[in-house]
């Protein structure tokens, strides 16, 4: 394909407006899907998930997950809307492979949610309120795998191999109205925008919202409007934009082609375009036609969903705390500046912390073992933190080191201990021997040896050059194998050396 | 001499109970009698004699070990095409599901079985259910055993003709816009559509979902009661199956054969249903029978149905809309046919479009591109949608009407039997057939066809369509049980007893004369 | 008379995925036009008070719990497919689409 002429960013947004419209899917994390009750699973063997129904073989007949009408209320009211009094299913008929009945289970004209609002707060602290249009339920296709010719592409492909272990998997549908007056933020607004729903199904629970299996995916509207004119412009639709930074820059890349095409006096087809994720750029598919007669009709295999508005209270009082304004209150809580903030957030640590807050511990102590150390090792093993030690770990690990049990470096041990599965943290200690001697006993009888040995320090102690102080630290810390309050030591060396107890040895021995 | 296989199937449950016969004799019995006469009735698509056989002999051993078995366990059974069945093929008529056998049973499948009757075959109909004269089926028409040139109705024309030349006691139908009830008419059966919702529709491959509803084809009232009570009830897998607790058809059935069952029962004519475009043998014999009836103490009476003449067009909009989108699953990738088109080349699309047009015949794309035309932008409001505001309104005559009166009759076909070819030319002739049983599918409400005599001019078969109110499906039985009852002893012998012999076989002794 | 063409009719065999000939096209452009213009009277008496009815039962709210049935068997699930791969579902090349 041919590359695309792109436009400056900056002087795209002198000549145009861009306006904005996202449709976000989310899967639901029920158990069975949306019509039958084959098992919801990622990653099952080719077609071992499917029945009569899910397959659309003749005869077949849905049946409605009532988890996922709950789901779908929760996720609706978390986004502000109205829940439909009633509400149904409708098929939009289109042909596809991946389609098993060759019509998706989806609502037109009586979705379950409508009319919401969400506010996000961009990097500048800017806040921006994007109208939900809706919020409806359907069913997902199955996974289609394109055979031959280019790697994994539909075009030039020879054949391709359908799966439908995902068909018939619990969607919510949540489109937004047009965003206007986003102006240069346009690309932060549909990253942080997206961000934020995938925040809300988490906190609720009805999503895995793991954007790279798919179970949050975006579909990008954007088109431009011309200074100064009240018309808009068509928008082309960039399908499956499937990470939090490629939505940032498909709709910038859009931005930038779409002012380049219509400065050079040429018009926007109102079409779908694929995201590339690898050169980052978008290509023309199909463009809307009259194909698009989707034929909606009421699902005569359905019944209409009625929502009681007390079974909707019911649903409204399990919702969580809106994740945003959560933030706000842990950040102040916590007393932590942006950075450290924004550290723990990203690092999607704010659920681990705050249990471990809540199980006892100093709110630095927790973010610095949980960002630090714990980050460190999950890293390097490629797991997540979470998965490596509990929150209450974390807390009576960090509750060792504040008695003085611990110091920090005895407390890495300790943590690796936990790690590998030798019990909590007070049992790592009693097994591994690792707890800091705190009698001064022997820590002064190593002391005395570390001096003796060392003539020419004790000497510069002695003259009053306490840093020389630090060799003799460090052989004592040596000797205790670390078991010791280094600044106890440090005391305690300065009181030795300063007393008759301690003289050198003769000089050619202790080497 | 009275064989097997014209037994009722209440009759041979008796036999079978007492142990006067085995399931293997009277299952082999209409074995024999399918083989003899079905090169001249067609009506079976497939017969499983040796599963037949093989199950019949497992149930005669289980009730020989004194297990307690169900009231028709060891009856056979012959079962229509457009219901899934794991050990047969399930073609529902058509080319594009040729040889198919889905993995799974429908649930009356599953229940039949599970009441231990016997599964002889699957028999012909329309393709997809679409069309009043079998003739639409991808593998040849079946024939009407009372006149081997003329239409068994349809689609259920291979059901209805299985019991009618007695190659079954029972069958399963289903019916959308009477192809249980028509059939039953010119074949000289009966046959019950059951409230919509009654009887679960999972495993019945699709025409239009919402009209669609499986029934029993027999040769007596209380058969199809006995049949309703072993496939009637809530299926959680239809999601349009109705909780209600259904009382016992058979006990229904049973009280209409008590004496002065009709004394009172309040019948309305409907005025729409009874005019112009009726055979006069039609009009003649529903005459007769409201006589009868009234003698017998009923009471007859005269109600309109202003909105009926609407409800041919409501019907085959709304019909061929659904089924557009029901047999768009029909694409050749996870079952049925793969017919790659004759040149060009071979994508996803152009073979689900080749497959279409080999495997779909005249009247089924007929349906889909007239369906398709129906929900498309800008026509969905005129059509579908008004189509849909008819179906309110022929409602509300029904419940109009049932504030007066306790049961609607009316002929259940406009003619009797037709010959082959007479209507295949004119679509439109073919669908205003159905007018009298079409309303009962649009508004949901339960109908039953019993035989009501012989049209005088040609000899044959003329059937009387009883309704009910929504799930008074009971009072269908009752009423009809009576009505049967009644006509039987008017005439001194059953209808089917008049029908001629088939093939060479001697099953009665012609008694003559019409009826 | 109606308005159906022979184009739309070749429109709608399209959207319906039939590859019909242009005899059957011609065909049904006459039958097609006689069935609307008989059944177009639908129009005649749905006014806008009347509500429409798209399920003869009035039932609300049916539901199935989110509990796990066993599957089909891959083999069952695919023992009607005219071509597979593997434990896959075979289809001729799909055009760029969607
Ligand atoms: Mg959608
Ligand atoms: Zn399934």
């Amino acid at each position: 394909m041919a590359k695309a002429e792109l436009m400056d960013y900056d002087k795209a947004l002198e000549l145009f407006e861009p306006v904005l419209g996202f449709e976000v899917h989310v899967e639901l994390n029920t158990k069975t899907k949306m019509f039958c009750g084959c098992a919801n699973e990622f990653g099952s063997g080719a077609n071992t998930n499917t029945c009569p129904t899910c397959l659309g073989l003749p005869g077949g007949l849905p049946q409605v997950n009532r988890q996922a009408i709950e789901s779908s209320i929760r996720l609706g009211l978390a986004l502000g809307c109205e829940i439909a009094e009633t509400s149904r299913f409708a098929r939009k008929n289109y042909f596809y492979p991946d389609t098993a009945k060759n019509f998706q289970t989806s609502q037109y004209d009586e979705p379950i949610a409508f009319n919401g609002q969400l506010t996000i707060e961009l990097e500048t602290g800017r806040l921006v309120t994007v109208d939900i249009e809706r919020a409806h339920m359907e069913d997902d296709a199955g996974k289609l795998t394109h055979m031959g010719g280019a790697a994994g592409r539909i075009q030039g492909a020879d054949y391709s191999l359908v799966d439908y272990n995902r068909g018939g998997v619990p969607l919510v549908e949540i489109v937004t109205q047009m965003i206007e007056g986003g102006e240069a933020d346009s690309p932060e607004i549909g990253k942080t925008y997206v961000a934020a729903i995938r925040e809300i199904v988490k906190a609720l629970g009805v999503s895995n919202a793991r954007m790279e299996e798919g179970n949050v995916r975006c579909d990008a509207n954007v088109s431009l409007r011309p200074r100064g004119s009240n018309i808009l412009g068509t928008r082309t639709e960039t399908k499956n934009v499937n990470s939090l930074r490629s939505v940032e820059r498909a709709v910038r890349y859009e931005i930038q082609r779409q002012a380049a095409l219509l400065h050079a006096g040429g018009t926007i087809t109102q079409e779908t375009r694929h995201w590339h994720e690898d050169t980052g750029t978008t290509s023309a598919g199909r463009p809307k036609s009259d194909a698009d007669d989707y034929r909606y009709f009421p699902e005569p295999d359905l019944v209409p969903v009625a929502p009681s508005r007390a079974w909707v209270e019911e649903l409204r009082a399990t919702l969580p705390e809106p994740p945003a304004a959560r933030r706000k209150r842990l950040q102040a809580d916590w007393g932590f500046v942006n950075l450290e903030f924004q550290d723990v957030v990203n690092s999607d640590l704010l659920d681990v912390l705050e249990a471990t807050i809540a199980a006892g511990a100093p709110a630095q102590a927790a973010r610095k073992w949980w960002t630090g150390e714990i980050a460190r090792l999950a890293n390097a093993a490629g797991v997540s933190a979470d998965s490596l030690v509990t929150p209450a770990q974390v807390a009576a690990l960090i509750e060792l080191i504040t008695d003085g049990t611990l110091t920090d470096r005895l407390a890495r041990q300790v943590l690796e201990g936990v790690i590998a599965g030798e019990g909590t943290p007070s049992e790592v200690v009693a097994s591994r021997g690792l707890a800091v001697v705190s009698d001064d006993g022997p820590l002064i009888a190593a002391i005395d040896e570390a001096l003796a040995s060392q003539p020419d320090v004790l000497a510069k102690i002695r003259d009053g050059k306490v840093q020389a102080a630090g060799a003799v630290i460090g052989a004592v810390m040596k000797a205790m194998r670390g078991q010791a309050d280094a600044a106890r030591v440090r005391e305690l060396v300065l009181e030795r050396a300063g007393s008759a107890a301690v003289e050198p040895a003769p000089s050619g021995s202790g080497e | 001499m009275t064989s097997l296989i014209n037994q009722t199937a209440a009759a041979l449950a008796g036999l079978l109970a007492d142990g006067s016969v085995s399931s293997v004799d009277v299952t082999r019995a209409h074995l024999d009698h399918i083989d003899a006469v079905e090169p001249d009735v067609h009506a079976f698509l497939h017969v499983a004699r040796d599963a037949a056989l093989a199950t019949a002999a497992r149930v005669d051993a289980r009730r020989a070990a004194g297990e307690k078995l169900g009231p028709l366990a060891g009856v056979p059974i012959a079962i229509k095409d457009v219901l899934a069945t794991h050990d047969m093929p399930t073609t529902s008529g058509s080319k594009i599901l040729e040889g198919w056998i889905p993995p799974y049973d429908a649930t009356v499948v599953r229940r039949i079985r599970d009441a231990d009757l016997i599964p002889l075959g699957k028999t012909n109909m329309d393709e997809f259910a679409m069309g009043s004269s079998t003739e639409h089926s991808a593998y040849g028409p079946t024939h009407n055993p009372w006149d081997l040139n003329r239409i068994p109705g349809g689609s259920g024309g291979g059901s209805a003709a299985a019991v009618a030349a007695f190659e079954a006691p029972l069958a399963l139908g289903s019916d959308t816009g009477g192809s249980i009830r028509q059939p039953a008419a010119v074949t000289g059966s009966v046959g019950v559509k059951p409230t919509y919702g009654g009887v679960s529709r999972y495993g019945a491959i699709a025409l239009a979902s919402s009209l669609d509803q499986v029934g029993p084809v027999t040769r007596t009232v209380l058969d199809a009661a006995l049949l309703h009570d072993v496939i009637g009830g809530h299926d959680p897998l239809d999601s349009t199956s109705l909780t209600d607790a259904w009382p016992s058809m058979t006990a229904a059935a049973q009280a209409g054969l008590a004496d002065g069952a009709l004394k009172g029962v309040r019948i309305g004519v409907i005025k729409e249903l009874n005019g112009a475009g009726f055979q006069a043998g039609v009009k003649q014999r529903f005459e007769e029978t409201l006589a009868l009836l009234s003698a017998a103490g009923a009471i007859v009476s005269e109600v309109s149905a202003p909105n009926f003449e609407y409800a041919v067009s409501a019907y085959y909009l709304i019909l061929p809309a659904e089924a557009s989108s029901n047999l768009a699953r029909f694409d050749s990738v996870r079952f049925g046919i793969r017919v790659n088109p004759e040149d060009g080349p071979l994508t996803s699309e152009r073979v689900m479009a080749a497959t279409r047009d080999a495997g779909f015949g005249d009247e089924v794309k007929r349906r889909i591109i007239l369906g398709t035309y129906a929900l498309s932008a800008g026509y969905y409001d005129a059509y579908y949608g008004s189509a849909q505001k008819v179906r309110t309104l022929i409602q509300r005559d029904f419940a109009a009407a049932f504030d007066k009166v306790d049961l609607l009759v009316s002929p259940t076909a406009p003619t009797t039997a037709f010959k082959f070819g007479e209507k295949t030319e004119d679509p439109m002739a073919m669908y205003l057939n159905d007018i009298t049983t079409i309303p009962a599918n649009l508004a949901g409400i339960p109908g039953m066809s019993l035989p009501m005599g012989l049209a005088p001019e040609d000899g044959l078969p003329v059937g009387l369509q009883v309704m009910a109110p929504a799930r008074a499906d009971a009072r269908l039985y009752t009423f009809g049980a009576a009505v049967e009852q009644l006509l039987e002893a008017h005439w001194g012998h059953t209808l089917l007893s008049q029908a001629p012999a088939l093939a060479n076989i001697e099953m009665f002794a012609t008694e003559g004369g019409a009826v | 008379m109606s308005e159906i063409t022979a184009e739309q009719v070749a429109h709608l065999a399209n959207l319906a995925r039939i590859d019909l000939s242009s005899a059957e096209i011609d065909r049904l452009t006459v039958e097609l036009g006689q069935i609307v213009d008989s059944v177009a009277r639908v129009a005649e008496v749905a006014t806008p008070d009347v509500p429409a009815t798209s399920h003869p039962m009035p039932l609300t709210n049916v539901f199935r719990d989110d509990v796990v049935v066993p599957s089909l068997t891959v083999d069952q699930a695919l023992s009607g497919a005219p071509d597979r791969a593997g434990d896959k579902f075979r289809v001729p090349a799909i055009l760029d689409e969607e």
